[in-house]
């Protein structure tokens, strides 16, 4: 029988694919140069997918208000560079605290729920939160968004039309926060919060205090969402009252249960497809793109329930 | 101010008709399946473009398309609700928020596809425009028209929940599902039919709402989050409880908008954020 930190040890080594994968994330930067930009939108989008897999298809937190820790980040990011001063990685660390305190704040509200009204409190403090962005637009900018800042360069990489300096400091800061989500839920307190999601109230009979552990899982999840949004602000120079809108919730969790939910690399994967079919396929009007998303969510609901990552690995062992 | 606050209560509780047929169906059949059925609002929009369609290509008059735009609401439930819902019940909450905003964002760009993404318009017949002058108050005639037919269809829910033998195999289903089977009540059927009648007053108050918010293809996602909310707050499987919460959410929501026009929707969203924290399963639900 193996011990418990055997345990841990054999789950935390990396994979051999896992390592292909992170060096293919530099292929970008030689075979397709023209669409750097775009590759640093996947990775933002990337991250922004990987908070929520952590509350999501760890914890089994179900948020359609998601999008609002984002934004606080992107926000955060823009008000500072926009008064006070504009070196992103200072920036960023802000940022992050902004989301975590929110989220903070807000996950003593939402640990308390479960089902509809976890789903409706979750959407509501997301509507919430865009309509006084709206409203507060001396601060924000309303609905032409926050503009008239520029963050010129990060550690001394100009932020250029080309995108270079944008995808690899998104790609670093994404590989990190990976690490950190790595390690998170390949630790005992990773394992616990798999318990609650299972059984929440079995879990604090063998002595895991359910719901400490569920806040701190959400203030981590809005910390990485804050992350995620200040990069977008960092390597676009904008604010638009988008970042917390519900679609950007609603679109996230697509990208999670596309790539497969509780799985690390599902949103990861997600990101890819949905942004670049995005980027393909959307043309004159979003409108039809919404379509395709509808019929896409529709079948992965029906025929893939664990996402493409699920369905791979279902392929995979049905030989054996 | 005092006949701006009478306008205000009148308005509001005229939208608020409107938000109970279109949220009573969602309410009932929540109750009974706990189904979250987040596509109930583009069986609403169904009906909606079923009576612009008779309207402005075989130019029916506005009155004959009101039962028309109900069926079409009741047949596209019962479609849907034969062909792929049933496949669900017992899915998780999140798949079938997943799955049923996946056919409102199909919904949406269907309609977008055949009608343009233009906010529609039908012209109702003249006794329904203008106003009456009473007591200092301006009461317009579709307004008044809402709330007839609003509280006409309040009443007969009512009796048919009460004192019918289908209602009566409703009222069990949502109870006590088990229990409601075990008795020999075919819950199935009573689903269907609750979900067809739910899918059809929907379709009747998108019809109805043309006339005071128009009609665009994006009024499935829209008022959903109204919808939601006199979910919420009025609780489950409660056509009293809806019907007070889309009353108050009505009034409340005219107010804002007449009192803080600057406050938008936010004081909306607060409501519901502050009810549901303090009753989650809503103002009248019993679990």
């Amino acid at each position: 029988m193996e011990s418990a930190s055997a345990h841990f040890q054999a789950k935390t080594r990396w994979h051999w694919l896992e390592v292909v994968f992170w060096l293919c994330t530099l292929l970008p930067f030689v075979v397709t140069p023209n669409y750097l930009s775009l590759a640093s939108q996947i990775a933002i989008t990337a991250l922004f997918a990987l908070s929520l897999d952590l509350i999501l298809g760890y914890a089994g937190i179900v948020s359609l208000g998601h999008a609002a820790f984002f934004g606080v980040g992107a926000y955060a990011a823009g008000l500072l560079a926009k008064h006070y001063w504009s070196e992103p990685l200072t920036g960023l660390v802000v940022a992050a605290l902004i989301a975590g305190l929110v989220g903070y704040a807000t996950s003593h509200i939402v640990v308390r729920f479960r089902h509809l009204a976890l789903i409706m409190l979750t959407m509501g403090l997301g509507l919430l939160l865009h309509e006084a962005a709206n409203s507060a637009s001396a601060l924000t900018g309303g609905a032409d968004g926050l503009q008239g800042f520029r963050v010129p360069s990060v550690l001394g990489f100009k932020f250029d039309m080309f995108g270079r300096a944008a995808y690899g400091y998104s790609l670093i800061v994404l590989f990190l926060c990976f690490l950190v989500a790595r390690r998170i839920i390949h630790s005992p307190f990773g394992l616990a919060l798999r318990g609650i999601r299972e059984n929440a109230t079995r879990m604090p009979a063998i002595g895991a205090p359910s719901r400490a552990h569920l806040r701190k899982a959400y203030t981590i999840a809005a910390v990485m969402a804050g992350i995620a949004g200040a990069l977008l602000t960092h390597t676009t120079s904008t604010v638009s009252l988008e970042v917390l809108s519900f679609g950007r919730s609603a679109d996230v969790l697509v990208i999670l249960i596309l790539g497969g939910a509780g799985r690390l690399y599902g949103g990861i994967i997600g990101a890819i497809i949905y942004m670049v079919a995005r980027d393909q396929f959307s043309g004159a009007n979003p409108q039809y793109w919404y379509f395709w998303i509808g019929l896409l969510l529709v079948v992965v609901v029906m025929f893939l329930p664990n996402g493409i990552l699920g369905g791979a690995r279902a392929l995979y062992k049905k030989p054996q | 101010m005092l006949s701006s606050l009478a306008g205000v209560l009148f308005d509001g509780f005229a939208y608020g008709m409107l938000l109970f047929l279109l949220s009573v169906g969602l309410s009932v059949t929540l109750g009974m399946m706990n189904f979250v059925n987040l596509a109930h609002c583009s069986f609403a929009m169904v009906g909606g473009y079923a009576t612009l369609t008779l309207m402005t290509r075989f130019g029916w008059p506005f009155l004959a398309t009101l039962p028309m735009a109900f069926l079409a609401g009741a047949v596209i439930s019962i479609v849907l609700e034969r062909t792929l819902y049933r496949r669900l019940y017992r899915a998780s909450d999140l798949d079938q928020c997943l799955f049923t905003i996946g056919i409102v964002f199909i919904s949406v760009a269907v309609f977008a596809w055949f009608y343009t993404t233009e906010q529609q318009s039908v012209r109702v017949p003249d006794w329904l425009q203008g106003a009456q002058h009473v007591g200092g108050m301006t009461l317009a005639n579709y307004r008044v028209f809402l709330i007839v037919v609003g509280l006409a269809i309040t009443a007969l829910l009512v009796f048919l929940v009460e004192n019918t033998r289908f209602g009566a195999r409703v009222r069990a289903a949502v109870d006590n599902q088990r229990m409601a089977r075990g008795l020999g009540i075919d819950v199935d059927r009573a689903f269907m039919l609750t979900f067809a009648l739910g899918g059809g007053l929907a379709g009747l108050g998108g019809a109805l709402a043309i006339q005071v918010v128009g009609l665009d293809p994006t009024f499935a996602l829209a008022y959903l989050v109204y919808v939601l909310i006199v979910v919420a707050v009025g609780g489950l499987g409660s056509i009293g409880g809806s019907f007070a919460a889309a009353v108050v959410l009505g009034i409340s929501d005219m107010a804002g908008k007449y009192y803080f026009p600057w406050l938008g929707a936010f004081l909306i969203y607060l409501v519901m954020v502050g009810l549901l924290m303090w009753r989650p399963q809503g103002l009248f639900g019993k679990r």
